[in-house]
């Protein structure tokens, strides 16, 4: 019974990473219809800055985290004012490529300059420090900061997109592209903002990642999927959804990996297929 | 199409060849006959070269045809270059097969397993669609390396071929990669030069409109994906009889689909030409610049966001475009016979208008 509980719980966390992966590729569906395949590279490429800040600029993980978020809005408004704006239109086939491309230049240039080892972030023992509960079950005090950050940030966004005139542009926007010009309103600035927002979220998912584990250059094409299952099990256009769907991500990856190790993604991967055929709008789709 | 004139004062006659095709075709078969004496004369590398860019070919054709002429692009279709490359062995390793024969049925057992696969890919449009393929895939790498009969992730070899000689295995391999690349080819054009062919690139160039004169675009993607799919099968079943040896991460490596795009990209989507020249392109690139290891990849990557920003009709599109050339012309032309020298001409194709020469 424990055990059960158990991985439960440790799926919950582990899907709350997930969610968190999730939230910016949300963002950037919802605004701009925009896929983007390089997500996951992104996340590994944010976790080096991050490595470079404190390992080689020997600053302190509060102050590099900060500096790390400020870059990745930079880079994200940058990169989509610049190249994305110009490919993401109504055909998805210019946009895939090139953040294709982007995807694998980001792989191989890691590679080149870091070598293909994994880097792990040194945390002073944060990362294996964890809380004990009743039944042998011990919850890390990691993943539960996770969890936390990914409940704020799922209502950060939620409160921006419902709430504020900012939000109202970015749902306008994405409705028509065309009629919000009349209002006054840039496409092509509203759109760098949102990349530059999703840049902050990919930026706290990086650093919450690199304390968790060692990361490799070529880790993003995997971080891409489960980030785009959580956005597609959760229902596209709901924050909260793509919560859900990333803790539903994993809690089933982490019944597979307690069957057997081996088919723990697998698991993962079936879930979405499944619930993508019994339920393609994904549990809690946008009403309005 | 009616032509209220009478036959026998017609001024105009409808031409689909064009000079260039005309030559395209004779070189297109001297090649093709000199590549069937290569065992002959060629060397181990030239045959063992030429199979591998008839993997290569094959597989961005068929993802050109799904992406360029079926609106469908996928990240995926590396799921069917493993399932070929495996189905074929298991037929050949455990079933007794030839080799040589298991690899057109590895591609009718592909083109089986994309009926389902289709229901649940369907569900997803535009860039969902190109993730939710690539999950797919990732379905299939990790079964087969679960499966400790088939090696698991470290892989097995094809055993089946021990018993016979390097060169006929060498020479056999070769023709049927020939056979293969003039079937998908000439099969190709005579498709798409069909009503249905003319179907598919209505659609590619508006699907809304197509649908609205009364293609079936459901149905057409459909038989796309399954054609595609087959295809990209063919391709790796004869790569994985020319290596030997297959593994999970070799077979299902997203690479494989990022290296059909590239070579479209580069070559022309939604043309025949296209692939043809990006493969050529691709290979000279891998054969000289391969050793150069991430650079290399690092240049492929870029040249793929460049060209696809700045010429996103592709290598192909721009020379056929300012020179009017068409070695594989699937639309028609209408000649005007009376006046001479003025020629007229109407393609049915709407994206790329041809000012004919002469």
């Amino acid at each position: 019974m424990s055990s059960i509980v158990n991985i439960l719980l440790q799926g919950v966390l582990l899907g709350a990473l997930y969610a968190l992966f999730a939230m910016g590729q949300s963002l950037v569906f919802g605004v701009m219809r925009l896929t983007n395949t390089a997500h996951g590279d992104f996340i590994v490429l944010l976790v080096f800055v991050l490595f470079v800040l404190t390992n080689l600029a020997h600053m302190p993980l509060w102050a590099a985290v900060p500096m790390l978020i400020g870059i990745a809005f930079c880079a994200g408004y940058a990169l989509q004012y610049t190249v994305l704006n110009r490919v993401s239109g109504r055909d998805p086939l210019p946009s895939l490529v090139v953040t294709f491309g982007l995807s694998i230049v980001i792989q191989n240039v890691l590679q080149e300059v870091f070598s293909a080892d994994p880097r792990a972030l040194a945390t002073g023992g944060f990362e294996s420090m964890s809380i004990s509960l009743p039944g042998g079950i011990a919850l890390g005090l990691l993943p539960i900061l996770t969890l936390a950050v990914t409940v704020a940030a799922t209502l950060g966004l939620q409160w921006l997109f419902g709430r504020t005139p900012l939000g109202r542009v970015f749902r306008a926007t994405s409705d028509d592209r065309e009629i919000v010009q009349l209002m006054g309103v840039s496409p092509r600035r509203t759109f760098a903002l949102a990349m530059g927002i999703a840049f902050v979220l990919i930026a706290l998912a990086a650093t919450l990642y690199a304390m968790r584990t060692a990361v490799s250059p070529s880790d993003g094409p995997a971080l891409l999927l489960y980030a785009f299952e959580a956005v597609i099990i959760g229902g596209m256009g709901s924050f909260w959804g793509t919560f859900l769907g990333g803790i539903a991500l994993g809690v089933a990856q982490q019944i597979g990996f307690y069957i057997d190790p081996g088919w723990g993604i697998w698991l993962g991967h079936v879930l979405f297929l499944a619930l993508l055929t019994i339920r393609p709008q994904g549990l809690l789709p946008k009403t309005a | 199409m009616s032509n209220h004139m009478n036959v026998s004062e017609r001024h105009f006659e409808i031409r689909r060849a064009t000079r260039a095709s005309r030559v395209a075709v004779l070189v297109l078969l001297i090649v093709a006959v000199l590549v069937a004496s290569f065992p002959y004369w060629a060397g181990r590398d030239t045959l063992r070269d030429f199979t591998q860019i008839a993997a290569y070919l094959v597989f961005a054709m068929m993802w050109n045809l799904l992406a360029g002429y079926g609106g469908m692009v996928s990240i995926g279709q590396q799921a069917y270059f493993g399932i070929g490359g495996y189905a074929m062995l298991i037929l050949a390793n455990y079933g007794g097969l030839s080799p040589f024969v298991a690899v057109p049925v590895a591609g009718a057992i592909a083109a089986l397993v994309a009926v389902p696969v289709s229901l649940v890919a369907f569900r997803l449009e535009g860039g969902y669609f190109a993730i939710g393929t690539w999950v797919i895939a990732e379905v299939f790498r990790l079964t087969v390396a679960n499966l400790s009969w088939l090696g698991g992730g470290s892989g097995t070899s094809l055993t089946a071929l021990q018993d016979v000689p390097r060169s006929l295995r060498e020479s056999l391999t070769l023709w049927l990669a020939l056979a293969i690349v003039v079937a998908a080819i000439g099969l190709l054009y005579v498709f798409l030069r069909s009503k249905r062919g003319l179907a598919l690139t209505a659609m590619r160039d508006n699907a809304v409109a197509a649908n609205s004169q009364g293609v079936d675009v459901k149905r057409a993607r459909f038989g796309v994906y399954l054609v595609s799919s087959g295809g990209a099968a063919l391709a790796g079943g004869l790569y994985f009889v020319s290596n030997l040896r297959i593994s999970p991460d070799a077979a299902f490596s997203v690479n494989w689909t990022a290296f059909a795009i590239f070579i479209v990209m580069i070559g022309g989507l939604g043309t025949l030409e296209g692939p043809i020249i990006g493969t050529l392109i691709f290979f000279l690139l891998n054969k000289f610049l391969s050793d150069f290891g991430t650079w290399y990849l690092i240049g492929l990557g870029t040249l793929a966001i460049v060209v696809t920003m700045f010429f996103p009709q592709g290598l192909w599109g721009y020379v056929s475009r300012r020179f009017g050339l068409q070695l594989f012309p699937v639309g028609r032309r209408v000649v005007f016979l009376d006046s001479g020298s003025r020629v007229l001409s109407a393609r049915k194709e709407s994206a790329d208008p041809q000012h004919a020469a002469h």
